[in-house]
């Protein structure tokens, strides 16, 4: 167990470093803090609205996470596999669920760079009026949990496939689908042939219904269960996706 | 101590194309085993099974007595692994990528420096140790991924096509690393190089279509080609009729071949009937006749000549069946 905590731990400093060894970082940073300002202040009219809250600014996560996570977590066993140097990885003395677990934990930690770099937002927040704070911090942790769980989804979807392309495509349907699960749209198209059961099952799996609340300041557990459970559930499938599909 | 390398009876498929048709093989300390083969005869898949990489469909194999596939980590912290092309992060520098395979296997900080400090001497990386790696040219890509290998001074080493690609200053380069560390270790290396078996390996293997067709030394390799033991002489051309006469007339030699007739200056090879020794008769007849002879050496055959037989041979049996 220690020596799993510490590879792993040497694995996540690794791939947070190769984060910014390349324009990437750069560019994914930028990117996210300048979206996330323009979503707050144009689309989501955050000065009309005259409310000392933060519920434009996290309104549009879900759909910024939809485009970004994917991109982020494209790479992480792609990449790998497409250079070769899954071998030398696998064949280091490690278990497989330190390579896996180390990934999606610098990945998540680069997001979680990127959620703290919209601070000026925060602090804009504070100086106009007296927001809530909590739910403000509620709503990071919320964005942060759901960040997660996309990026256990792209980091599974990549080590099907030595592609970052279509790693990435196949990753944002993914998320894409668990994101509007609970819209009607889906959930007409479900009801029409599925019981009832499995639609109101997909329905509870909706990330935007549960983000919805958390950007509320709304924080009920099935939501981290569910985000949660999806995490650990996808870090599962990763681990023996990474163990099947070597050799491809 | 017993074979530190071995595999037992390893088979491997991929869909309906059969890789690996059981192969076993063991090494022991000191022993430099050559895998040869054709490309695509399994010499790259059978060294992801024994690394541990790719799981066999049957078989098993063990890295200091430790099995990889049930004892994982025991037995990959006893391997260095070069695989095919020596893949290795781009973006890092020979630096940052040793000291994080250091880290992962656990070499205590103290330790760190001293032994990144001796692979890194070991294969001249000194001056490159803070250049991204994407910018180092293929020799120098080769020496980190060897580098990497021999860090934690592993009692086995693998080492899949270690000089591929290289030019012949790097490949001598990398087999008089392989020779240096020869007799400390057990040493695999895949090539389809044969100079380089002569070169350094005390052991050759060779396979085709997943099945091992030929193992020995490579002086016991060469026993097998079509010349070897045979005496090559360069006699005048006027007596080649003589000369044919009276070898052919001895009971240890097989047949003699004209190979080549030039400036006067016939060249003839004798080829034995039994693998017996026959340079002395062969002497002792032409100078019995007065007949002098400008050249005169034994053959030892050529192991490409032994690797096209082997090779060929299995494939024509294989279709015929």
């Amino acid at each position: 167990m220690r020596e799993l905590l510490r590879t792993t731990a040497v694995i996540t400093k690794r791939e947070f470093l190769a984060y910014f060894s390349t324009p990437l970082a750069a560019v994914f940073l930028i990117v996210f803090v300048a979206l996330t300002g323009a979503f707050t202040f144009y689309v989501g009219n955050f000065f009309q609205r005259g409310e000392a809250d933060l519920s434009p600014f996290f309104a549009y996560h879900p759909w910024l996470y939809l485009l970004l996570v994917p991109a982020v977590a494209m790479r992480l066993w792609a990449e790998e596999r497409k250079s070769g140097t899954i071998e030398l990885l696998m064949t280091l003395p490690i278990s497989p669920w330190a390579a896996v677990l180390g990934k999606f934990l610098a990945a998540w930690a680069f997001v979680g760079v990127a959620l703290v770099l919209t601070f000026p937002i925060w602090i804009t927040v504070n100086v106009l009026g007296q927001p809530d704070n909590g739910v403000i911090l509620t709503g990071y942790l919320g964005s942060f949990l759901m960040a997660g769980a996309f990026l256990a989804i792209g980091a599974f979807v990549s080590a099907l496939t030595k592609n970052q392309v279509i790693a990435f495509i196949l990753a944002a349907t993914l998320c894409f689908l668990f994101l509007m699960s609970g819209v009607d749209l889906v959930q007409n198209a479900l009801q029409a042939w599925a019981p009832g059961i499995v639609s109101s099952a997909i329905s509870s799996m909706s990330f935007l219904t549960h983000f919805q609340d958390i950007a509320r300041g709304v924080v009920e557990a099935p939501t981290i269960i569910l985000f949660v459970s999806l995490i650990v559930f996808f870090l599962f499938a990763n681990v023996i996706a990474v163990d099947q599909k070597k050799a491809a | 101590m017993g074979a530190l390398v071995e595999a037992n009876a390893l088979h491997k498929s991929f869909g309906p194309i059969v890789a690996v048709d059981g192969i076993s093989l063991s090494v022991g300390k000191g022993e430099v085993l050559g895998f040869l083969g054709p490309n695509g005869a399994g010499k790259s898949t059978t060294m992801k099974m024994i690394t541990g990489f790719l799981e066999p469909d049957s078989g098993s194999s063990k890295i200091c007595g430790f099995d990889v596939e049930t004892e994982p980590l025991a037995a990959k912290s006893r391997l260095g692994y070069l695989p095919e092309g020596a893949p290795l992060y781009a973006e890092m520098t020979p630096k940052s990528f040793l000291t994080f395979i250091a880290e992962i296997r656990g070499i205590g900080r103290k330790e760190r420096a001293a032994k990144i400090g001796a692979a890194v001497e070991r294969t001249g990386l000194e001056d490159v140790l803070d250049q991204r790696i994407e910018t180092l040219s293929k020799g120098y890509k080769r020496r980190v991924g060897f580098a990497q290998a021999i860090l934690h001074d592993p009692a086995v080493l693998i080492m899949d096509e270690p000089t591929d690609g290289l030019d012949p200053n790097q490949k001598h380069h990398v087999r008089e690393l392989i020779k240096e560390m020869a007799t400390e270790k057990a040493i695999v290396v895949s090539t389809h190089i044969l100079e380089e078996v002569e070169a350094v390996c005390t052991r050759a293997v060779i396979i085709t279509h997943g099945r091992i067709v030929a193992d020995g030394t490579a002086e016991e390799l060469l026993r097998r080609a079509p010349y070897h033991g045979a005496v090559a002489i360069r006699v005048p051309a006027k007596t080649e009729k003589t000369v044919i006469a009276a070898l052919s007339g001895h009971k240890a030699i097989d047949r003699v071949e004209t190979i080549n007739t030039d400036n006067g200056q016939v060249d003839l090879r004798a080829i034995p009937s039994n693998g017996v020794a026959i340079v002395a008769d062969v002497a002792a007849l032409l100078q019995e006749k007065g007949i002098t002879v400008s050249e005169l050496f034994v053959e030892r055959g050529k192991l490409d000549d032994v690797f096209r037989e082997v090779t060929i041979s299995e494939q024509e049996g294989a279709n015929h069946a």
